[in-house]
């Protein structure tokens, strides 16, 4: 995600005219050869692997054309995987936005210790997610988890090994709670550049703090929440397979098997190697339309001023 | 309509700096007091309080006779128009002017009718579907100015409206914003820097200096009787000329040793003061008498179209004299300023006005 900003930075600065013809190519060949190496080549063997089919023994390969992806998309365990990665995308999506943006307020309106504030709230962004998964496991295991035994002393029955639900609400938990320290620093940012007189003009035009915020600062944090949005979805649709594995292993049954997790499952579980390479096609198309849609939209930005 | 009475305020910022050390101010209803003074004297900061967007320290403040000082900014039903105009970026003109009331919950069809009767006053007809970023910035400084007359408040307040605008143009909002004012007939504060703005305003002069009050009356009045040195040098442009005197057996005499011919008052005055406009110059040698004559060497010349500025040397400091039309004098030409009598104002050690 990094990348679109350095974009926008080079982009920004005068051109820069190298006099030698060879340098220039020389400069930027290692950086071709690795996306050629680890980007290109792979995902030409996925785009060519996801139309072959092999015997079960491995012993002979046809080349069937689109017939992996025919056989994927109309399997209702791929479907299914569908709604479970939309859904779990969404939530996480918001759950993490909604919950930074509530703390970014709140640090904003602490008087003393908002250094200490932001510093801590940050620091989960340090954790591996698979770490975090573990974590958020242990907490809610429920035979050994505090909060799991604090869920059932409330009456809750508690059961994310069982119930699909619990296991899809808590990983979305681990999910999100890996990426508020990433939300939060934009939005404390976002927040910083809000004038201070705006709100001052909203408060003496008799609007109070809640409608203040829904009708002034939110709606000026819009470019902020449009780009953590995308960030999120990406985040959420690609990066959680660590969190995935740790916390539910795609189960109970297949209520928590996103599409990442099902490219794993039956690739290098299942080994069905042509299917396999035919979802990460579609993921591939997926991840373009997303770039392609943060570099139109974020990177143009919905600004004000 | 509101009166609006501020009783020995005072602030003081977390970190102590005393902005305002005590200042009392009685604005009646329907009139305009304008607040000016030099940067950092604390007119924002009293503003502020008035608006409710800074806590008051001590003292109280007052409008239409109820302390407000535990009052959010938002119930006290007061409109200010800011420096940057603090237009809501995100809002077209219709709306900016509209969420003050729809924040009142006024119905929507009273809204629409106030909101478009006052771009009509305010000529922004046309300009209701735009974004501030779309506008000029005399345009901002309208709307501006409609959300806060479309509210109908009790009290206006501004800070420093006008310094974004050039001169011509601030001209124009300046006799705008009198008309308006007087008009609406709403209780207002204006705060500036520029003298010439507050003159023509003010119903109610304050000159503020270093968070207190050095003055407070009529425009002209201030004008004509400054209560100190710093009033004196302040109101009026250019500013009144000051002379240092010194005693001596014969009376007063000028820091070269000039003697000004008659004596001072009871209370011993330090310095002596005239206005630019209140002298003339001459180059007839006899003394006249009930006045003020200096010799004096002409420095500079500034013809400014409709009078010139004389600056010259005199009774040991530099002073301006304002002669209309072309002025006959050139730079080193002796000749003598006549000031007189009744025109001259007094001031003691501690720079107060003495009669
Ligand atoms: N938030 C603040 N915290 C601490 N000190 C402040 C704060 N705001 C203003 N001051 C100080 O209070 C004093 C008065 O400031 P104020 O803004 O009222 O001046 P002003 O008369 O409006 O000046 P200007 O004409 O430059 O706007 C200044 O010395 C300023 O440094
Ligand atoms: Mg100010």
């Amino acid at each position: 995600m990094g990348d679109s900003w350095i974009a926008r930075e080079i982009s920004l600065s005068p051109r820069i005219v190298f006099p030698n013809k060879i340098l220039p190519y020389l400069l930027v060949a290692p950086q071709l050869a690795i996306t050629l190496v680890f980007f290109y080549w792979p995902a030409g063997q996925a785009l060519y692997q996801s139309m072959l089919r092999q015997d079960p023994f491995g012993l002979r390969t046809r080349f069937v054309w689109f017939a992996n992806f025919r056989k994927v998309l109309a399997d209702p365990a791929y479907l299914n995987s569908i709604h479970v990665t939309v859904v779990f995308s969404l939530a996480t999506a918001i759950v993490a936005m909604g919950v930074a943006l509530l703390l970014a307020v709140m640090v904003e309106k602490a008087v003393r210790g908002k250094g200490l504030y932001r510093t801590l709230l940050i620091w989960p962004y340090a954790v591996a997610p698979a770490i975090a998964g573990m974590l958020w496991l242990f907490l809610f295991n429920p035979s050994i988890g505090s909060l799991a035994y604090l869920l059932r002393s409330l009456g809750i029955a508690w059961d994310p090994l069982l119930n699909g639900t619990h296991a899809m609400i808590l990983l979305v938990s681990a999910a999100a709670w890996k990426q508020i320290s990433y939300n939060f620093l934009f939005f404390v940012a976002g927040l910083q550049a809000v004038p201070k007189t705006l709100i001052e003009a909203a408060a003496m035009d008799g609007a109070g703090e809640t409608k203040r915020f829904w009708t002034i600062v939110f709606p000026l944090l819009a470019p902020t929440t449009f780009f953590l949005l995308v960030v999120n979805t990406v985040y959420a649709l690609f990066d959680t397979f660590g969190i995935v594995h740790a916390v539910t292993g795609g189960g109970p049954g297949k209520t928590t098997e996103t599409l990442v997790y099902k490219v794993y499952n039956d690739g290098f579980v299942n080994l069905i190697l042509g299917d396999s390479a035919a979802q990460s096609v579609i993921l591939m198309a997926i991840v373009i339309a997303l770039t392609a849609i943060q570099f139109r939209y974020v990177e143009r930005k919905v600004h004000y001023g | 309509m509101a009166t609006v009475d501020l009783k020995d305020v005072k602030k003081v910022y977390p970190g102590g700096v005393e902005a305002v050390k005590g200042v009392s101010i009685a604005i009646p209803d329907r009139e305009l007091c304008v607040l000016v003074g030099p940067s950092g004297c604390g007119k924002s900061t009293l503003l502020r309080m008035i608006a409710g967007l800074e806590a008051i320290s001590a003292g109280i403040v007052a409008i239409d006779g109820k302390v407000v000082n535990a009052i959010g900014p938002t119930e006290r039903d007061i409109a200010m128009v800011f420096q940057n105009y603090a237009l809501y970026p995100h809002m077209k003109v219709y709306d900016n002017m509209a969420y003050g009331l729809r924040n009142r919950g006024t119905p929507k069809d009273e809204i629409d009718s106030r909101v478009r009767s006052t771009a009509k006053v305010l000529e922004l007809s046309a300009l209701l579907d735009r974004r501030p970023r779309e506008l000029s910035g005399g345009q901002r400084q309208r709307v501006a100015m409609g959300r806060a007359i479309v509210r109908n408040p009790k009290v206006f307040l501004f800070d420093e409206p006008l310094s974004n605008l050039d001169a011509k143009l601030r001209g124009q909002m300046r006799v705008e914003i009198k008309n308006l004012q007087r008009t609406l007939g709403v209780t207002s504060v204006y705060v500036t820097h520029d003298q010439l703005e507050a003159m023509t305003l003010a119903d109610i002069l304050v000159v503020m200096n270093a968070g207190l009050v050095e003055q407070t009356g009529a425009p002209l009045d201030v004008y004509e009787k400054p209560a100190s040195i710093f009033v004196a040098s302040f109101i009026g442009a250019p500013p009144m000329n000051l002379l240092a005197l010194t005693g001596s057996f014969s009376g007063p005499v000028l820091a070269d040793g000039t003697a000004i011919g008659f004596a001072a008052r009871e209370t011993p005055a330090v310095t002596l003061g005239f206005r630019p406009e209140d002298a003339d110059v001459t180059f007839n040698a006899e003394a006249l008498a009930g006045a003020l004559v200096l010799p004096a060497t002409v420095e500079a010349v500034e013809p400014v179209g409709a009078e010139s500025f004389l600056h010259c040397a005199a009774g040991g400091s530099r002073i301006v004299v304002r002669v209309s039309g072309r002025a006959a004098a050139k730079p080193g030409d002796q000749l003598r300023v006549v000031a007189k009598a009744e025109k001259l104002h007094w001031f003691d050690q501690a720079g107060k006005r003495v009669d």
